[in-house]
């Protein structure tokens, strides 16, 4: 008999979304409060898994249509990158830049080259999580 | 600034791996990319140990922070010359890879596995911080993880239970050795913990000597030293040929620079019975290493059984830390890693034609390919020492070095031991090339591709034994830092 799981279903729809936007937070928080590439990559991760479990693997594939080995190949091209940014400015490999920016609406921001790393420690950690659930998920 | 110059060798393959990585199924691609990368490598290590030879130690602060605070990669000389032998080996494996490896290996990312265990082997020999080469240890395994078990067969994936197993407990333990340190000493710059520990003057010293027999367990481990060495045999049998290759010609001496370098730095003039106890399990090792060398008949398995024996040869002799014997080391340990290379690819092309490893189950195979016959009987002459060829010159100093410190069991042992090789492997060559033609033998593989590679590593093998006095100034400056740590101390700290 085919179970109908609508209250997952639509739970799932909105906390997915919650989930998302904290695991955001706590990327941006990552520079002055606890959090990070890593925790965001693992709730973002955890977000979709979410929706996983309550759809099943073909859905989430056509919702999100992304190639998890690629996102783990572009995100470590950003870790590397931003490593290079220092070896062509001059100085040592990893050397970070940052500087106060006045953004259209946001105003006088503190910008810091160390959160494209973060960024490229986020995509991995996605990547990588994604990978695992996916081809564990996927074989008989 | 020219220093990044230092980071360029662990860079260059890590680029390598992260764009083949995005285009996993599109072999030729693969192929070609692999190759640059490979070839960059070789460049960009050569031009390292010119700028070593020129400039002294090279050091770089990753992300400008001062010496003991933030990460250093320092490229002394003999971390430059390991790098370049290792990027030689890598092209070689890489080239051999195209005929050998298989397609449905070569589009479930095999070529990103291998770049990236170059990643971890070039790292370990750079990086001047210990977690940073516990770090670098951690890479190097996980790509040797996937290269074991790539192809799923029913060998490769028991033999990997075991070599992840036995890798996951020494992991835990290298960690608990940093701990251990890191509680005492306070930093982990290795320069640092150096100078620290030299500043302790008889104080404390008992926990030291635990930090010490914690480093020789984890590294001894990796290496292969005596009672560590049981989960050697069972799983370098399972992984294809070049995968073999690049295992048996680089991942062992890792562990044993990992020896050299701490042992060097941290452990010599604190503890009085380190170096000794080194020196037995070494000599154990190589009495092991003969016992199984001589007792098969499996070609696959005499080679692994020699890496046992150099194992012993290079760390005993870094045991005596003299001058001599460290170069002896030095010169045994750039020779051991290209001619197990060259070995182990040969035996692949044996395998390929014969389809077994056992010596019993084929013979004259010189009357089908000569070429072959030639190249192995030289390879044999290099690994045991016949004076014009490779092998030779490290040994002689190595047992000079042993006399002269009046270690005349283990010399004795060194001297025995060559003999022994070479009888481990001429009975393969007495049985397996000459005599009749016998056992099935299938002649349509790329022969000569194959051999490509195989006949760069013995030219060059043979080429370092001809001109060892051409590489001798190399050599010295590669073991200045070891025998006086100080040099490398003022390298790193710069005051």
């Amino acid at each position: 008999m085919k179970t109908n799981d609508v209250l997952l279903r639509n739970v799932t729809k909105v906390v997915a979304f919650i989930i998302f936007l904290f695991s955001l937070h706590l990327f941006f928080a990552g520079h002055y409060n606890p959090g990070g590439g890593f925790v965001a990559g693992l709730t973002s991760a955890g977000a979709i898994t979410l929706t996983l479990l309550a759809y099943d693997i073909k859905t989430v594939q056509s919702m999100l249509n992304i190639n998890t080995i690629f996102i783990t190949g572009v995100g470590l091209l950003f870790a590397v990158g931003t490593g290079l940014l220092g070896v062509f400015l001059g100085k040592p490999f990893l050397t970070h830049v940052f500087g106060y920016v006045n953004l259209p609406i946001l105003g006088k921001t503190s910008l810091h080259t160390a959160t494209l790393f973060d960024l490229g420690v986020y995509l991995v950690v996605v990547g990588v999580t994604l990978t695992i659930i996916q081809s564990i998920g996927e074989s008989d | 600034m020219m220093n990044n110059l230092v980071l360029f060798p662990i860079l260059v393959p890590f680029l390598g791996a992260i764009l083949l990585m995005l285009l996993p199924k599109k072999i030729i691609l693969q192929r070609t990319a692999a190759l640059i990368a490979g070839l960059a490598l070789i460049a960009v290590s050569l031009f390292l140990v010119f700028h070593v030879k020129q400039n002294g130690i090279t050091t770089v602060n990753i992300g400008n922070w001062d010496a003991p605070f933030g990460i250093t990669i320092v490229g002394d000389m003999l971390s430059s010359l390991l790098v370049f032998t290792t990027s030689i080996v890598l092209v070689c494996v890489i080239i051999y890879s195209f005929y050998t490896i298989g397609k449905p290996r070569e589009k479930f990312l095999y070529y990103p596995a291998v770049l990236l265990m170059i990643v971890g082997v070039n790292g370990s020999f750079l990086t001047g911080d210990i977690f940073n080469l516990f770090v670098f240890f951690e890479v190097m395994l996980m790509a040797s993880y996937v290269l074991l078990v790539i192809g799923g067969t029913k060998i490769q994936l028991k033999a990997t239970i075991k070599y992840l197993l036995i890798n996951v407990i020494g992991s835990g333990f290298f960690v608990v050795a940093i701990g251990v340190l890191y509680s005492m000493i306070g930093t982990l710059n290795m320069a640092d913990i150096s100078q620290k520990i030299n500043a302790l003057h008889g104080t404390n010293t008992g926990m030291l000597s635990v930090a010490a027999v914690l480093f020789l367990f984890v590294f001894g481990l990796k290496a292969g030293l005596f009672p560590l060495y049981f989960w050697l045999p069972g799983s370098y049998f399972a992984p294809p040929i070049p995968v073999l290759a690049l295992f048996g010609g680089l991942l062992t001496k890792v562990g044993v620079y990992a020896i050299i370098r701490t042992f060097s730095l941290f452990f010599t003039k604190e503890t009085t019975f380190m170096m000794p106890l080194l020196g037995i399990l070494a000599l154990i090792t190589i009495i092991f290493g003969i016992i199984g060398a001589i007792s098969y008949y499996d070609l696959k398995t005499i080679v692994i059984y020699n890496i046992l024996i150099a194992i012993g040869v290079i760390l005993f002799s870094v045991s005596i830390l003299s001058r001599e014997s460290v170069t002896g080391a030095v010169y045994y340990l750039i020779h051991d890693m290209i001619i197990k290379a060259a070995l182990f690819l040969i035996i692949g092309v044996v395998m390929a034609i014969t389809g077994s490893s056992s010596v019993k189950k084929f013979s004259g195979l010189m009357t089908v390919k000569p070429t072959l016959g030639w190249a192995f009987f030289i390879a044999i002459m290099g690994i045991s020492g016949i004076p014009p060829l490779s092998g030779f010159f490290g040994k002689l100093l190595i047992v000079e070095g042993a006399f002269s410190a009046h270690e005349m069991i283990g010399g004795i042992l060194v001297l025995l031991s060559s003999l022994f090789v070479l009888m481990s492997l001429i009975k393969v060559f007495t049985r397996g090339f000459w005599g009749e033609k016998s056992g099935h033998l299938t002649l349509t593989i790329p022969y000569r591709k194959m051999m490509l590679p195989v006949i760069i590593l013995l030219t060059l093998s043979v080429l370092y034994g001809v001109f060892s006095n051409a590489v001798y100034p190399f050599i010295a400056d590669a073991v200045e830092p070891i025998i006086d740590p100080n040099v490398y101390i003022d390298a790193v700290m710069k005051e």
